[in-house]
């Protein structure tokens, strides 16, 4: 790790004036930023800790406005929060199975929405295209866990957030903050597919940071599923979030929402066609599935994960209308 | 063993207070609490922070090296070149230059500083592809035997035949503590060192060859250490550099732990190893022939032959062909076993799927061909394998293949079985009694995890006829005695039998001492209860301490030796075990349902730290059956995995129920303590393996057990992951 500046500032204002100048870097839990600093793959000469902001911080919920989520809640105390759970359950979902114990209560929503990916080849030092001699080191590289939509490069990595897809189901807002003022966008505009090197995968500003999410209010049912092998501390495969506005039995309409297959959360319009008008049931949920997967484009070893978004989602489907799955 | 009575014979299993009883390793709480102090831990004053730079590129040949800037950042207080200009340096992660400074901090600034530049050549990397590293030129044949007529017994009308593709990957030892030194070198000449290691008495050796001073200046010391399953024998570069560090810098203390990415990439792994096997039997079951071709990595240097049939190795007809296949990947050491896991599960997964072809029970199967296992094996697996279908109720959840339930998750079990050597290994030791009636038993050896001090303890006090506590234990300093290293499941044997040789003899000389007064021979006395008695006459006694306070002035000093006199541990151990799963075969996710595992290691000293051995194996096996993998990129030669966070082993969570099944009594007890560690760390990947060919009905070719893996073996792609 090289020499930084820390700076902990008392206020999200005083703050933002930090990281208006310089090579500076937002520290909220560090479980993202800390391990890429140790391995060389981010070198800010400034970190400015949002630990103090307590701006950031607090859930609060009311019938008509929704949910407003403070960057630096911790994705422990979402998961815990009993009207995320009553009215986002999607949202709770991906916030209790995330990661581990441990990295649940240091990681917080706004690090979990802007956490790097999780490439190995970005996390080797080879750039977040992992590109060398002017080629992309994917196509013909370890691809399994890459992308499978989205991906006709030069971006191969998957957006890593499990929060992302199951806000974006509920049409969430962020509001970003920056020296110069403040602004909403929708959550799924925060993430953007990068075409060179220089680019970011977020359309964050410089200097500018996620200061708190905002969910409209909801109605109806939700579900998050998470493909994992391992029952904790491991990456997921594949995830999918879905929210569901019922008339009755039948689906009003519907919102699917991808993790871990793009490198953006990936909204599935085709899903949510084939959801819309329809009672939850196997095959309809079924069918959900494939038309998710319907134009992904596998790379040479990741074919795997189209069925794993396929299912990813027929289960969150079956969930949402509250079915046993496997 | 002996049939002869001999005074050091193993006590009987009616007169056995301790041994063989479930007890609480003496150091757990030392461990549990933090207190027990490691290599890690050792700060002594004045302590400087050693830093390699490593080669980031997979094969090159260094042009040249810059050290100067490096030497100029305040703070630094030696560096060295390691490996020259011209050197060419064959894998990731090699040492090239050494840096102790005042901070770790410091000393990491000082290597970003050192510029050195390289020539690339071509990398070599994809040991699963034996046509490329053909291609390459990268392999060599080190076996190509046969025996019998494999051709005509294939062509048997009779004959039923499995051929298929099994297989893993390169792994890594992954050990808690990372490998690393302290080290203090000074002109006296003395050359004192803290290090993890396998190896307490033989390590001071090799650092006084190579640093050029006598062996006696050399003290080595390793109290406790963080796993080593075969990668922490010898003094490695890193040690050796990490004294010459402190030579430099006047005799300085200079620490070197590798950090987890240097673990991973240099400090040892388990060799690949890949093969397409054909076996034939039978209607009956009874197997006819053997066809092997198989190859693997540990390396540069390849890998060593594996042993093809395992267990099975008196199929009749064999023909056997090995390559070796040289990549640009950090050597292999020794790994829990060495080659016996990857053995297994070509053998037994091959062995599985021709039972599966016989409409046999894998169970039947191997009890039919038992006579084709060496002696004494074959016994020891009629025993086991009996219990371990009861423990893991086969009989209710076995089924013929595909027919694991209606909906998409899947259950199966699978079954192995093992063997290894483990004779008890040179060990020396000093046992002292003093006056007050203190006990001391001092030897060479290391506490690599298998509860040394505890099994020492136990035969020391069983011996001596006193409670755990009257007996101190001193190891893991090379002042003691000699006593081998920890390797090959051998330090039990080794250690339990220098003891209760040492400890018999210390109470002989006692009795000498105390017959006057008790007003009989020698001969007549018998420690018991904390006291020296008469047989049989605990009227007629003394108390330990009484006894001991007739040695006046004048310690009992001895030494006692393994091997020696009367024959008390003995090689060949055999175990089974059966693993339950269930796979969904929507995502390819396998899940533990259960472990079993019967295991024989003839005497059993400590039946708990015994049992804590197998827990461990099975963990690590479950691990490597289906996480473990080290991922090399074929363009780069960079390990792309080389962390906790992408190299992924199994979490609490991922382990099941684990039943462990230890054989004692008449049958085991008389071969005295052989090898345990490694013998059931050799059959998870083929029992895990078979379980889910028996769940889903197809052979996933090769482990880990990933669901890319078990999905394409679902969709009909047999070649897996692997293609």
């Amino acid at each position: 790790m090289e020499a930084f500046e820390y700076a902990r500032p008392a206020s999200s204002r005083e703050a933002v004036k930090m990281l208006a100048s310089g090579n500076a870097e937002v520290l909220a839990g560090g479980s993202d930023l800390l391990q890429r600093m140790k391995d060389s793959v981010s070198t800010p000469g400034r970190l400015v800790s949002l630990r103090d902001a307590r701006d950031l911080r607090g859930i609060e919920y009311s019938p008509a406005k929704g949910l407003r989520i403070g960057a630096m809640v911790t994705l422990e105390e979402l998961a815990a929060q009993p009207d995320a759970h009553r009215h986002y359950r999607a949202v709770a979902q991906a916030a209790e199975k995330a990661a581990s114990p441990q990295i649940r209560h240091v990681g917080t929503v706004g690090g979990n929405l802007c956490q790097r990916p999780r490439c190995w080849y970005y996390r080797n030092g080879f750039g977040l295209l992992a590109m060398q001699d002017g080629n992309s080191l994917i196509p013909n590289g370890e691809n399994q866990y890459h992308a499978i939509l989205g991906n006709s490069g030069p971006a191969y990595f998957v957006s890593p957030s499990n929060l992302a897809p199951a806000l974006i189901a509920f049409d969430a807002k962020v509001r970003l903050l920056s020296a110069s003022g403040s602004r909403e966008i929708p959550l799924a505009d925060l993430y953007v597919t990068p075409h060179s090197e220089s680019d970011s995968e977020f359309s964050l500003k410089p200097g500018e940071i996620v200061a708190e999410v905002l969910v409209p209010p909801s109605e109806g049912s939700s579900a998050f599923y998470e493909v994992r092998q391992k029952a904790n501390f491991d990456w997921p495969l594949a995830t999918a979030a879905v929210a569901l506005r019922m008339n009755g039995h039948t689906v009003k309409s519907a919102r699917v929402v991808m993790g871990q297959v793009a490198p953006v959360p990936w909204r599935s319009p085709e899903a949510e066609q084939a959801l819309a008008g329809k009672t939850i049931g196997a095959d309809v949920a079924d069918n959900a599935g494939k038309a998710a997967v319907e134009k992904a484009t596998p790379l040479s070893r990741n074919a795997y994960k189209v069925t794993l978004a396929r299912v990813a989602v027929k289960r969150a489907v079956l969930r949402a209308g509250v079915m046993e799955v496997a | 063993m002996a049939t002869t009575p001999c005074k050091y014979d193993w006590p009987a299993a009616s007169d056995r207070k301790l041994i063989g009883k479930r007890i609480s390793r003496i150091d757990g709480p030392a461990k549990a609490s933090g207190r027990a102090r490691y290599t890690y831990d050792t700060n002594p004053p004045g302590l400087l922070f050693g830093k390699i730079v490593r080669s980031p590129y997979a094969h090159v040949r260094i042009t040249s090296i810059d050290i100067s800037d490096a030497q100029k950042v305040p703070g630094v207080k030696a560096v060295r070149i390691i490996q020259n200009e011209g050197t060419e340096i064959q894998w990731e992660g090699d040492e090239i230059v050494g840096i102790a400074a005042t901070s770790e901090e410091i000393a990491e600034d000082a290597a970003r500083k050192v510029k050195i530049e390289y020539v690339h050549l071509p990398v070599f990397v994809a040991d699963a592809n034996l046509s490329a590293a053909d291609q390459a030129a990268r392999t060599k044949v080190t076996k190509d035997d046969q025996q019998g007529d494999v051709e005509k017994a294939f062509q048997d009308p009779d004959a039923v035949i499995s051929e298929g593709f099994y297989g893993q990957p390169v792994i890594c030892h992954c050990c808690l503590e990372s490998h690393g030194t302290v080290v203090i070198f000074n002109d006296t000449p003395s050359v004192k060192v803290w290090q993890t290691t396998q190896a307490v008495s033989n390590n001071p050796g090799q650092y006084a060859e190579v640093l050029k001073v006598p062996a006696s200046s050399v003290e080595v010391i390793c109290q406790n250490m963080g796993g080593g399953f075969g990668s922490k024998f010898q003094v490695d570069r890193w040690g050796i550099e990490c004294a010459r560090l402190s030579h430099d810098a006047g005799g300085a203390p200079v620490k070197i732990m590798l950090e987890r990415a240097a673990e991973l990439q240099v400090a040892g792994t388990r060799p690949s190893l890949y093969g397409h096997i054909k076996v034939a039997a039978k209607k009956d079951g009874t197997l006819t022939a053997w066809q092997s071709e198989s190859w693997g990595t540990g390396g540069v240097a390849g890998a060593g032959v594996p042993p093809l049939p395992y267990v099975f190795t008196g199929i009749p007809n064999q023909k056997i062909k090995y390559t070796a296949v040289s990549t640009n990947t950090g050597g292999a050491r020794a790994w829990r076993a060495p080659n016996h896991p990857q053995s297994a599960v070509l053998t037994m997964g091959a062995l599985d799927d021709l039972a599966a072809r016989l409409n046999m029970d894998p169970i039947e199967f191997l009890t039919k061909n038992i006579e084709l296992a060496p002696e004494p094996l074959r016994k020891y697996y009629l025993d086991e394998l009996p219990i371990a279908r009861q423990l893991s109720e086969w009989n209710k959840y076995w089924h013929p293949r595909g027919q694991g339930g209606s909906g998409p998750v899947k259950r199966g079990l699978g079954v192995s079985v093992h063997t290894w050597g483990g004779r008890g290994h040179n060990s020396t030791c000093n046992v002292t009694i003093n006056a007050d009636g203190s006990v001391e038993v001092a030897l060479g050896s290391q506490d690599l995890g298998v509860g040394t001090r505890t099994v020492i303890n136990i035969v020391a006090a069983e011996t001596l006829g006193l409670p755990l506590e009257a007996v101190s234990v001193k190891l893991g300093d090379s002042r003691y005695p000699f006593s081998g290293a920890s390797g090959g499941s051998t330090t039990v044997g080794g250690v339990s039998s220098s003891t209760r040789r040492g400890a018999v003899d210390a109470r002989d000389a006692l009795f000498e001492k105390v017959a006057p007064s008790l007003g009989v021979a020698a001969d007549q006395l018998e420690c018991a209860n904390g006291r020296v008695q008469v047989k049989g006459n605990s009227a007629k006694s003394l108390t330990w301490k009484q006894a001991c306070a007739k040695l006046g002035t004048k310690p009992i000093q001895v030494t006692g030796k393994n091997p020696g006199e009367c024959n008390l541990s003995s090689s060949g151990v055999g175990g089974v075990q059966i693993a339950d799963v269930s796979v969904d075969t929507e995502t390819g996710i396998v899940k533990m349902n259960r472990m079993v595992a019967v295991q024989d290691c003839g005497l059993v000293i400590d039946l708990k730290t015994a049992e804590s051995q197998v827990f461990g194996a099975m963990i690590m096996g479950i691990t490597y059956s289906l996480f473990e993998e080290k991922i090399a990129d074929a363009q780069t030669g960079k390990t792309l995995n080389a962390n906790m966070e992408a190299y992924r082993l199994a979490g609490i969570g991922d382990i099941p129920d684990l039943v462990v099944h230890m054989m004692t009594g008449p049958g085991y007890d008389e071969r005295g303590p052989v090898g345990l560690a490694e013998p059931p760390t050799v059959s998870p990947g083929a029992a895990i393996s078979n379980a889910v060919a028996n769940a889903i009905g197809v052979r996933v070719p090769t482990i880990p057990l990933t669901p890319d893996k078990v999905l394409a073996a679902l969709n009909g792609n047999e070649k897996g992951a692997t293609a």
